[in-house]
């Protein structure tokens, strides 16, 4: 069997006193999408800021296709086809869509090695319609786009850029259920053109859709890494920090008829479904245009 | 995301919003508003000969302020950069008067000086990550002490001059400090150095991977050094710039008089950052423009002319500035909701 994509084995990082990862493996295939799953602070994003080249990992082994490596840099990680949406810092609000899609891999032209502007437009154009995105204008300012569009165009730059690892930090954390479903529908479209996917969400019923692959943190701890088939949605809830609880809280909230609170809107949404004509991928839920397989097996 | 096409959904929203949202845009409306009320107050500074007079202290502040508008849409300041210009024709005069050096080696020597300077200043800023405020204020005053100190210790006085007898002082004062006749008009040579620096600076804006990236560091740092933006050398580079512009007015200031006092340039450092903020720039990074900043200076050129045109006492320049400032900002500010609601 080729080796996998990426791998990391105990993976430890302290900063200062802080322990934010100890003995932290995961595993990530092509054409499969690995979910990193826990509650706020469980350490999430450090590990891949660790994964992506912003942070050295202070012990355990980082490997590519096989071989160990130890990267120098954000631009080394991207060089090496790893390519990072971040939840914190994800895109430049004053910059255009085009100046943002190109940023840091600018094509240039002529003898004085320019920016092609306009090669730069209409590939941002061309790239985020094959994705299916729909941007207005790509001369308008990435702070005026939604939250989704925001993701979606990041998303679509990087599979642009060749990326065979696509690393995603909360993308649906700040999202609407229908926004949310948008982002789960690219997030399968980038699988299935090959990438290896890692997913990290708080909320399971984002990830059991579109996930071959769930790794759970809890306090900088692994509480474990499941296969699909080893492990129902319910199990991953509750496996979860408060999930079980959040999700009483919604069974009890929905008695009074009240809408769910945000954390879990997901589990409100697909206990009620939303009118079955809208658009696929309206459902954080995410039925029908999510799954290249059955979602509940 | 709506299912409306494309086209649909920008409609109304054509021509004048795109203009709006320029960062220039409240920069050309004061200096269209500055024009417009001196030329009303004297047929002098409507002409010619008026336009070429006034033309010349916008010119060496346009270039300052292009380059500070590149760093602060960078995301960082510069105060050293006024006092530079003085450090700079100091060397310049010193050297070719004092010890006989060929005024282009001076000048040469100078350019090295401002350039080992501007790299100080940004290795500082990006090694400390302390505020680039903070940092230059340091460099400003070492600089301010070093240019009287050292000149009174060579010199005795406070000014160092006679450049006049400088080898090559011709050429060089042709080239930087001369004038072009137009229409039997003298307009300063350095409006056409000052012409030139502009239309760079916005060429490398808006054309050049270079400009992206002083946008991104400026609009957020860490977001671009994830997507690979050499986010230090960039800014580095920025200080550089600065500097140089610092070192090409001040040896066309030396050259023009001939002389260079041991306190020149020091309080400029502002004017140039007001300049750049009126035609645009925030002061928070990551948006502005160059052509604005230099239709700043236009503005401050037309203002410190147009108060003696007039007549009146020139106390009132200063008067002038802030409010300048106060309106550009504010006008700028509103335009940009604008532009931006418009957007929703
Ligand atoms: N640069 C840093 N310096 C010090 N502590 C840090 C740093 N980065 C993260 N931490 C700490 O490490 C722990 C894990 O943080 P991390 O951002 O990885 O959590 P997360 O799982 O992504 O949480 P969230 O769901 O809120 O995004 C937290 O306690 C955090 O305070
Ligand atoms: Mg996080």
């Amino acid at each position: 069997m080729t080796p996998p994509l990426l791998e990391a084995r105990e993976i430890g990082k302290t900063f200062g006193s802080v322990i934010a990862l100890r003995g932290v493996s995961m595993l990530v295939r092509a054409g499969e999408v690995t979910c990193v799953l826990g509650d706020n602070g469980a350490g999430k994003s450090t590990l891949i800021k660790i994964l992506s080249g912003v942070h050295a990992q202070d012990s355990g082994e980082y490997l590519l296709d096989g071989t160990p490596v130890r990267l120098g840099g954000p631009r080394e990680a991207l060089d090496r086809g790893i390519a990072t949406v971040y939840q914190d810092l994800a895109m430049i609000p004053l910059m255009s869509v085009w100046r943002n899609f190109f940023l840091g891999s600018e094509p240039v032209a002529g003898p004085l090695r320019r920016f092609d502007v306009a090669l730069a437009k209409r590939v941002a154009r061309e790239e985020l319609r094959a994705m299916g995105i729909d941007i207005r204008d790509v001369d308008q300012p990435v702070g005026t786009l939604s939250g989704g569009e925001r993701q979606s165009v990041a998303i679509a730059r990087a599979v642009y850029f060749g990326a065979r690892v696509l690393i995603l930090d909360e993308p649906t954390s700040a999202l609407g259920v229908k926004q949310a479903g948008v982002v789960l529908r690219y997030i399968a479209r980038a699988r299935d053109r090959g990438l290896g996917v890692v997913f990290i969400t708080h909320n399971p019923h984002h990830a059991f859709p579109v996930g071959d692959r769930f790794l759970l943190l809890n306090r900088g701890t692994s509480l474990g890494q499941f296969d699909k088939d080893a492990i129902t949605r319910e199990e991953l809830t509750s496996l979860m920090a408060g999930g079980a609880e959040l999700d009483d809280l919604a069974h009890e909230l929905d008695r009074h008829g009240v809408a769910g609170p945000a954390p879990a809107e997901g589990s409100a949404a697909e206990k009620e479904p939303v009118n079955g004509d809208e658009p696929p991928g309206q459902g954080a839920g995410g039925e029908p245009a999510l799954g290249r397989r059955p979602v509940e097996d | 995301m709506t299912s409306l096409p494309a086209d649909e959904r920008i409609a109304g929203a054509g021509l004048l919003r795109r203009l709006l949202i320029r960062p220039e845009l409240g920069s050309v409306v004061g200096a269209i508003a500055v024009f417009a009320f001196f030329s009303s107050q004297s047929p002098v500074f409507r002409s010619a000969d008026g336009v070429a007079n006034w033309l010349d202290p916008a010119s060496t502040l346009g270039i300052m302020a292009v380059a500070i508008a590149l760093l602060m849409i960078g995301g960082e300041f510069d105060l050293s950069a006024g006092v530079l210009t003085g450090t700079t024709g100091l060397v310049m005069v010193t050297l070719a008067t004092k010890y006989g050096w060929n005024l282009w080696a001076a000048m040469l020597a100078g350019l090295v000086l401002a350039l080992a300077i501007g790299f100080a200043n940004g290795l500082l800023v990006v090694r400390t990550k302390l505020p680039s405020f903070i940092v230059t204020l340091g460099t400003f005053l070492m600089l301010q002490g070093l240019n009287l100190g050292v000149t009174k210790a060579l010199t005795g006085t406070v000014q160092v001059s006679g450049l006049r007898r400088a080898e090559g002082y011709d050429g060089a004062q042709a080239l930087l400090a001369g004038s072009v006749t137009v229409g039997g008009v003298d307009f300063r040579v350095a409006i056409l150095w000052w012409i030139g620096v502009t239309a760079l600076a916005t060429w490398v804006l808006m054309r050049s991977r270079a400009g992206n990236w002083i946008f991104a560091v400026g609009g957020n740092e860490q977001a671009a050094r994830a997507v690979g933006v050499p986010a230090a050398r960039t800014k580095i580079a920025l200080f550089m710039t600065t500097a140089t512009a610092a070192w090409l007015v001040g040896s066309i200031m030396a050259l023009r008089f001939t002389s260079v006092q041991a306190n020149a340039g020091i309080g400029q450092e502002f004017i140039y950052i007001i300049a750049a903020v009126i035609g645009g720039c925030l002061l928070t990074g990551g948006y502005g423009s160059a052509i604005g900043a230099s239709i700043g200076a236009v503005i401050f050129g037309m203002a410190d002319k147009g108060i003696v045109f007039a007549g009146w006492d020139a106390d009132w320049f200063k008067f002038f500035l802030g409010a300048m400032l106060l309106l550009a900002t504010l006008a700028n500010r509103l335009v940009r909701r604008y532009a931006e609601e418009v957007r929703r």
